[in-house]
């Protein structure tokens, strides 16, 4: 049967089954192939806290969203067009973001008593016609992956583990994507166990073929390449990038990279990342806690190292009292935070940007430093480059904010070569003659003496210092001079970053500001704004603190100011009270990144509003 | 203290004249309380400090927090004074990144076993090549004399006024059992002892750490003065020297005897023993460090000084080295353009 081809621009498919159903790699693999292909796209794994959760179970479900388009994407989509569902659960917990008329592929194989139970479905949803307002393509995922392995002799449960590259096939077919990336990537995966590859291909193929020659599908899909701009492109995602970043920044300022980090979710990626980058010289130590990490970067930030700490929010609390001392010492030291749901333990696995108030504000007595946030996963790269940048050149730690959202979701990434990236400065003193360990250049910064050189000793330590000698002093005045002077270091860096640009009209009725990985959702949100003829303007901050000069004047010229994060209103707090500007926060704390549409209806409530 | 004399005769640094311990002084106030015990210990290290023939540039004196950890502002070399039990990490940090440093640690019972005792044992077992000193006062005395994790049990202090409920640490097994290399104790009155104890340490290749039974003569007076006076001291310490018979007393006729596994006092003079029936100390030994070390958790058995044990294990900086030259000879030196290209990329023209 021939069958029709419908040219789209962009399409969003959601992959769901039980955490150990392999959804987090055949999504993974869905989006390389994809980006191989040239469409622009966005991502958004979402999975449970626990590795192997019971299967069947609601909460044992993991998901993998991919949004791909001809056009540039900005987010992993709001709602899916296409929800593979690999059991009840994955089906029950994943309908209600099904686009109407959306289409389920269902492992029909799957729906048997036991998992119906499980995931509370009285009646089977496939038989019983609750999902008649979908296009509902029942598949024996299950029986086919066996039949299409069977000749290979493997156990039935390394046959059954092929399944998820069998559903994997069929979105293949119905998105006309190349097979050959994923196959060479079984291929090198599993180069030692060569018949795994060989099922995983079987069943991948399998899944295609059925896709072609069955009567269910009417519609296949095509989704042509996007137009990015001229370069190389890779996929990644934040994590990576946030790895590659510290290197760069390591390798630009020829300053050996040091990495104290202890294994936490979601930032544990860097640490892996960075561990095998040996021949770079990287020394990475997993130490026995958070604390330990963050004092032994910064005992190597002492002994003239790129100082690096890795971690999310709990292990952040942890290591406050030691940001202090490195903003006492005034060393510089490069602080991830990839935020995750909290208070505590919270939702490990879930994205948030709750940690704001943490980076700016959480360390005892007048403690201020930097921090930055990254807006994609691919600008990781570049605000972890520029946050060592900052460190370095203003002897300070600083912190950069990222969070789950990013730090597991992938985009095409324009790579950079080594040569457009500037030079950071790190330059250590030697010049005996008029040093004193706390004498300041015109950046306030103090200079950078590393042990072995000779005629310069010095101590350094947490207790307060005198002005210029160093030397510890209880001097009261000594202290308040010295509490503003650390101050003034850091809100005088405000001269050197970008100021903030506006995206749209500089004034007007209404502007959106946002911060870190809400990015895409509100460029995608103001895009159908525009398309609907309202006015927007938007600004979008990677600078936290100080924040661009600029930005009081911006916010002036607006008549209402919404800032929407991932949090109960941090920086709508801090922008009341750094510019006395009414803003107006739209929160959410659901462990989930905003759906553009979400943004756009509270936009135009405040727009047409009385 | 002799040094050795090299025989090329052009090392650098030969035409510098040799420093001596007033070179290690720095020019800040010591600010202990009169009659402190780290006095003792601060003129020890800058006594022996020249012996060891290094640049003082070379030498970093790490600290946590309390009156022990003030030492790296009396020493004219580099120094950090950190935050409370954290110097076994700072330093941990700092010998990684910079293994041609000299990295010292000065710490107490409170800030090394209490706050710090997490990053203490894994250090230890890490076994990287520096020196750990542990000023034990068994008492807080910054914060103005509370209990410390080795307090003895019962003790009656500020924040214990009807006496502790738990038993202290013994900072010789808990070094042991969390695999130290080197493991010794001295104290702040026995100033040769304390010399030559440190001397060894600095000399031993790995974590050396040193345990100083010291005096604060203001919140803890006294503490272990049945060590370090004339009429009891020698009754009540044992000082182990490898090689040589575990011997004490003010005449050396006491001696340790194993019973199985069971220390027992002797008198090598009395009944049928002789010196044939007493331990020769091996340092090498981790069975007999453990039951002597274990001697002071017992009344009426002598506490013991000295080197218990010394081996020679990897070191982790230099591990940490090797691991990276291997991946540099494997896979040549890393090009960033080459990483950052790496994987599957393509081109949009």
């Amino acid at each position: 049967m021939e069958k029709t081809v419908e040219v789209l621009k962009s399409a969003t498919v959601r992959f769901a089954g039980d955490s150990g159903d392999g959804m987090q790699i055949v999504g993974s693999r869905f989006t390389e192939t994809s980006a191989f292909f040239g469409n622009d796209l966005s991502t958004f794994p979402d999975y449970p806290a626990e590795i192997r959760a019971p299967a069947g179970t609601l909460f044992g479900v993991s998901g993998f969203q991919i949004q791909f388009s001809s056009q540039d994407v900005y987010s992993p989509g709001d709602e899916p067009d296409v929800l593979v569902a690999m059991n009840p659960a994955a089906l029950k917990v994943n309908l209600k973001d099904l686009k109407q008329h959306g289409t389920i592929i269902a492992n029909e194989d799957a729906f048997i008593e036991k998992n119906l139970n499980l995931a509370g479905y009285k009646t089977n949803p496939l038989e019983d016609g609750s999902l008649a307002g979908y296009k509902l393509i029942k598949v024996p995922v299950t029986r086919a992956t066996n039949n299409a392995v069977k000749d290979l002799g493997l156990t039935a449960k390394d046959a059954n583990r092929c399944k998820n590259f069998y559903a994997l096939g069929i979105t293949y077919w119905l998105y006309d994507r190349p097979l050959d990336i994923t196959m060479h990537w079984l291929e090198s995966k599993f180069s030692k166990n060569p018949v795994i590859a060989e099922a995983n291909i079987k069943a991948l193929k399998a899944g295609y073929y059925f896709g072609e020659t069955a009567e269910i599908f009417t519609t296949r899909y095509k989704v042509a390449p996007a137009k990015l701009p001229k370069g190389i492109y890779r996929n990644i995602t934040g994590n990576h990038a946030a790895a590659l970043g510290i290197l760069a920044a390591s390798l630009k300022s020829g300053l050996p990279l040091f990495l104290g980090s202890y294994p936490i979710t979601p930032a544990s990626d860097i640490l892996h990342d960075l561990s095998s980058f040996k021949n770079f010289g990287v020394k990475t130590f997993q130490a026995e806690d958070e604390i330990a990490a963050v004092c032994a970067a910064i005992g190597a930030a002492f002994g003239g190292s790129l100082a690096f700490t890795s971690t999310s929010g709990p292990g952040m609390a942890l290591k406050q009292e030691a940001i202090g001392l490195a903003v006492m010492v005034e060393l510089p030291l490069v602080i991830a935070n990839i935020q995750r749901g909290g208070p505590s333990t919270g939702l490990p696995t879930k994205t948030e940007q709750a940690d704001l108030f943490q980076a700016i504000l959480g360390r005892n007595g007048e403690c201020p430093l930097p921090v930055v946030a990254a807006s994609s996963p691919a600008d990781c790269f570049m605000m972890m480059f520029e946050a060592a940048r900052i460190a370095c050149k203003f002897m300070t730690p600083v912190i950069f904010l990222s969070d789950g959202y990013l730090a597991n979701g992938a985009e095409p990434w324009r790579i950079p070569h080594e040569t457009e990236l500037p030079v950071i400065e790190g330059d250590f003193r030697t010049e005996k003659e008029g040093y004193f360990p706390y004498m300041r250049d015109e950046f306030l910064a103090r200079p950078w003496v590393k042990p072995g050189t000779p005629g310069m000793e010095h101590r350094i330590g947490g207790l307060e210092k005198q002005h210029i000698t160093g030397n510890v002093s209880y001097d009261t005045a000594n202290h308040e001079f010295m509490v503003k002077l650390r101050a003034e270091k850091v809100k005088n860096i405000e001269n050197y970053i970008p100021l903030a640009e506006i995206d749209g009209d500089p004034e007007g009725e209404l502007l959106i500001i946002g911060w870190g990985s809400t990015y895409g959702s509100i460029t995608s949100a103001r895009e159908r704004l525009l398309a609907k003829g309202y006015k927007v303007s938007r600004v979008h901050l990677k600078y936290l603190n100080p924040m661009p000069k600029n930005l009081g004047d911006i916010l002036k010229r607006f008549k209402k100011v919404l800032v929407p994060e991932l949090n109960l209103g941090q920086l709508s707090m801090l922008l009341r009270a750094n510019y006395l500007k009414d803003v107006i926060g739209f929160n959410k704390v659901q462990g989930l990144p905003f759906k553009a549409s979400e943004i756009e209806k509270k936009v135009i409530e405040l727009l047409t509003e009385k | 203290m002799e040094t050795e004399t090299t025989t090329n005769g052009t090392i650098e640094g030969a035409a510098k004249p040799k420093l001596t311990a007033k070179d290690f002084a720095s020019d800040q106030d010591v600010r202990w309380c009169p009659g402190c015990g780290d006095y003792s210990i601060l003129a020890q290290v800058q006594r022996v400090m020249p012996s060891f023939n290094l640049p003082k540039e070379k030498t970093v004196f790490v600290a946590g927090i309390g009156c022990s950890s003030r030492f790296p502002y009396y020493m004219d070399t580099y120094g950090f004074h950190g935050i409370h039990g954290r110097a076994s990490s700072i330093a941990s940090g700092l010998k990684m990144a910079r293994p041609d440093l000299d990295v010292w640690v000065t710490s107490g019972d409170g800030d090394l076993l209490s706050i710090g005792g997490n990053h203490f044992i894994h250090t230890l077992r890490r076994n990287l090549d520096i020196v750990i000193l542990m000023f034990n006062n068994k008492i807080y005395g910054l914060t103005k004399g509370q209990y410390s994790p080795t307090s003895e049990h019962g003790k009656i202090t500020k924040s214990s006024p009807f006496g502790t409920l738990e038993e202290p640490f013994n900072p010789l097994t808990l070094a042991l059992g969390s695999g130290g290399s080197f493991v010794a104790r001295s104290m702040d009155r026995d100033p040769k002892h304390m010399q030559d104890t440190i001397s060894k340490g600095k000399g031993h290749n790995g974590t050396a750490f040193i345990e100083i039974f010291q005096n604060c003569n203001i919140y803890n007076d006294g503490a272990h003065e049945l060590y370090t006076e004339k009429d009891t001291k020698p009754d009540h310490t044992l000082f182990v020297e490898n090689g040589k018979p575990l011997l004490f007393g003010a005449k050396k006729d006491k001696g340790i005897k194993l019973n199985g596994f069971r220390p027992e006092i002797i008198n090598i003079n009395e009944g049928n023993n002789s010196v044939n029936d007493v331990i020769v100390y091996d340092e090498t030994s981790k069975e007999l460090a453990m039951i002597v070390a274990q001697l002071s958790d017992f009344n009426d058995y002598p506490v013991p000084f000295g080197v218990l044990y010394k081996v020679q294990k990897p070191v982790y900086e230099a591990q940490m080295e090797e691991q990276i030259e291997d991946s540099i000879e494997q896979l040549g030196k890393g090009s960033l353009e080459k990483l950052l290209f790496a994987g599957n990329t393509w081109e949009i023209k």
